[in-house]
């Protein structure tokens, strides 16, 4: 049994066959994750300085003396790092004063921080298999970024309080701007939107869930919708980043539409993250986090932990952190560390290495080495850097 | 994938009955149910006029081929490996309730669908509620599949 650290639903039951220190067979695994695992076990990243290959303690002193002579270093990436890694950077960042951030969107960071104070209520993962009965997707495709999402949680398997599940006790709705691969799933319960018309979308759901007539949107469909929700025994809404970029700073707006279907009946809500452990970062942390746009372009120097934001970031915003000298730590090749003037290779976490991490319900998930590895753990690499600063 | 009717334009739509079966129609909805073979049907073998029929016929017919008994074809490259077929099999479930039953993968060998190596594959055909002459038309796996990488003839 092992851990699949493709995505953050952090799936346990993968039943591996490792023959001469490589994976020959997997069961259970998804194709997001054996993709995961695929792509990071070919062009596994070497120690480097400039464009050198040096020793692995070598690429550790000079990581450590670069961000030593930093004044404004930044750290980022970390949403694919482990709670123990994710603790020893936050020490690093302590002791230097640099400013830390993930390279998630920018709006998820308000959502988290929402969710963990308990401004918006949530529930695990667990509960929504063993009691949810509307499961409502908004602006997500879990389909294509949590494919086992459907299948382990929200819509197929039998629960406590869901025996007959999908065929009888479970409406899957999703609400999206296009008729994704979920949303086929879904049938009669997809509601289609404008791009960015999530707000209008929100208040045509409370004038239904008032009694009104919506003002947005195709009346008889909303009344439809805004009926699912006032019968629902519990719901559980799943807001992906189609949602967050659209609602921007109106999450309150959110906010409300949650306080009134609580009214009338149980509703919660998990967020849809794509790391594996972005989650756990936004709980240590305890605040939203740094806007990286900003942090990238005062910064003088940047250690990256597991993660390509030259690839993924804007192009304003990798650009800037492109002009400063990059530490990057990374199992394995990418434009970041094609660009990277110090590259410190580490373990595969999930796979070589260890650890905890937050799955994207708060569920704290732990995982033990599969395969043995020369290389150390991302954890072990941040230890001996904040050793030497 | 191939209707019968589609099937029924490329026959000689004759009715000449010698391959068994009262219409060509017959033998088309035959053909689909993989109970008559094409070669059955002699004058569309032997006679020369029907030869560009027998062409696109045998081209139609070719993917049907990699059907199992079941007629359960599944494309390996449509695949996400989201286990949702696996989850909503009612075989599955019966055969491992504490883990199909929950949303988990299976464990044992009775399963009909497994995901391996990231896609969806079939063992045990003969368990399917599809197979012998007391079939029922289940189609928990294509109903429950996001991307149609399982299909049925």
């Amino acid at each position: 049994m092992a851990i699949c650290t493709g995505c953050s639903l952090l799936c346990e039951d993968i039943e591996l066959t490792v023959k001469d220190g490589d994976i020959s067979h997997v069961r259970n695994l998804c194709r997001k994750g054996h993709g995961h695992y695929q792509a990071l076990l070919t062009e596994r990243a070497r120690p480097m300085i400039d464009g050198k290959e040096v020793a692995l303690d070598q690429a550790i002193a000079k990581a450590a003396e670069v961000l030593h002579s930093s004044k404004a270093p930044l750290l980022c990436g970390w949403s694919n790092a482990t709670l123990e890694a994710q603790a020893a950077g936050m020490s690093i960042a302590k002791k230097l004063g640099a400013s830390i951030c993930d390279t998630s969107p920018p709006c998820l960071g308000a959502l988290m921080e929402r969710i963990i104070s308990g401004r918006i209520p949530t529930c695990t993962l667990d509960d929504v298999r063993n009691f949810a009965d509307v499961s409502v997707f908004w602006g997500s495709d879990p389909s294509n970024s949590h494919p086992r999402h459907l299948s382990r949680f929200s819509y197929y398997p039998r629960g406590e309080k869901r025996q007959k599940s999908y065929e009888e006790e479970r409406t899957c709705i999703a609400v999206d701007v296009r008729k994704s691969a979920t949303a086929t799933l879904c049938s009669n319960y997809y509601f289609r939107m404008q791009p960015g018309g999530d707000g209008e979308f929100i208040e045509s759901i409370l004038a239904t869930l008032d009694g009104r007539i919506p003002k947005f949107g195709d009346k008889k469909r909303m009344i439809e919708l805004g009926t699912i929700l006032r019968k629902a025994e519990y719901g559980v809404i799943f807001p992906g980043i189609g949602m967050l970029y659209s609602l921007q700073n109106r999450l309150e707006l959110f906010e409300t539409l949650l306080a009134k279907l609580n009214e009338i009946a149980t509703f919660k809500v998990v967020p849809m993250v794509e790391r594996f452990n972005s989650r756990g970062f936004y709980q240590l942390l305890h605040a939203p986090g740094n806007s990286l746009a900003a942090a990238a372009k005062g910064c003088d120097a940047a250690l990256v932990v597991g993660s390509d934001p030259l690839a993924e970031l804007p192009l304003a915003t990798a650009r800037a952190l492109a002009r400063v000298p990059l530490i990057v730590i990374d199992p394995h090749r990418s434009l970041t560390v094609d660009a990277a003037s110090v590259v410190i290779p580490s373990a595969i976490s999930g796979m070589e290495a260890g650890g905890t991490a937050l799955r994207t319900d708060g569920v704290k998930i732990s995982f033990e080495p599969i395969i043995e590895s020369d290389l150390p753990s991302d954890e072990q690499i941040l230890a001996k850097i904040l050793e030497a600063i | 994938m191939v209707s019968a009717m589609e099937i029924y334009m490329l026959l000689p739509k004759t009715n000449c009955k010698k391959c068994g079966l009262p219409t060509c129609m017959a033998f088309a909805v035959a053909l689909l149910g993989r109970e008559k073979k094409i070669d059955e049907c002699t004058p569309l073998i032997e006679e020369k006029k029907y030869e560009a029929k027998l062409k696109k016929l045998r081209e139609v017919m070719a993917p049907l081929e990699s059907a199992s008994e079941t007629g359960l074809i599944i494309h390996p490259e449509k695949c996400f490996g989201c286990g949702n077929c696996v989850v909503a099999c009612p075989v599955n479930v019966a055969a491992e309730p504490t883990r199909c039953g929950v949303g988990l993968g299976p464990q044992g060998e009775k399963v009909i669908l497994r995901v391996e190596d990231g896609v969806v594959v079939c063992n045990n055909v003969k368990e399917c509620r599809r197979f012998g002459p007391n079939k029922v038309l289940c189609n928990a796996c294509t109903a429950t599949c996001p991307s149609k990488a399982i299909e049925f003839v």
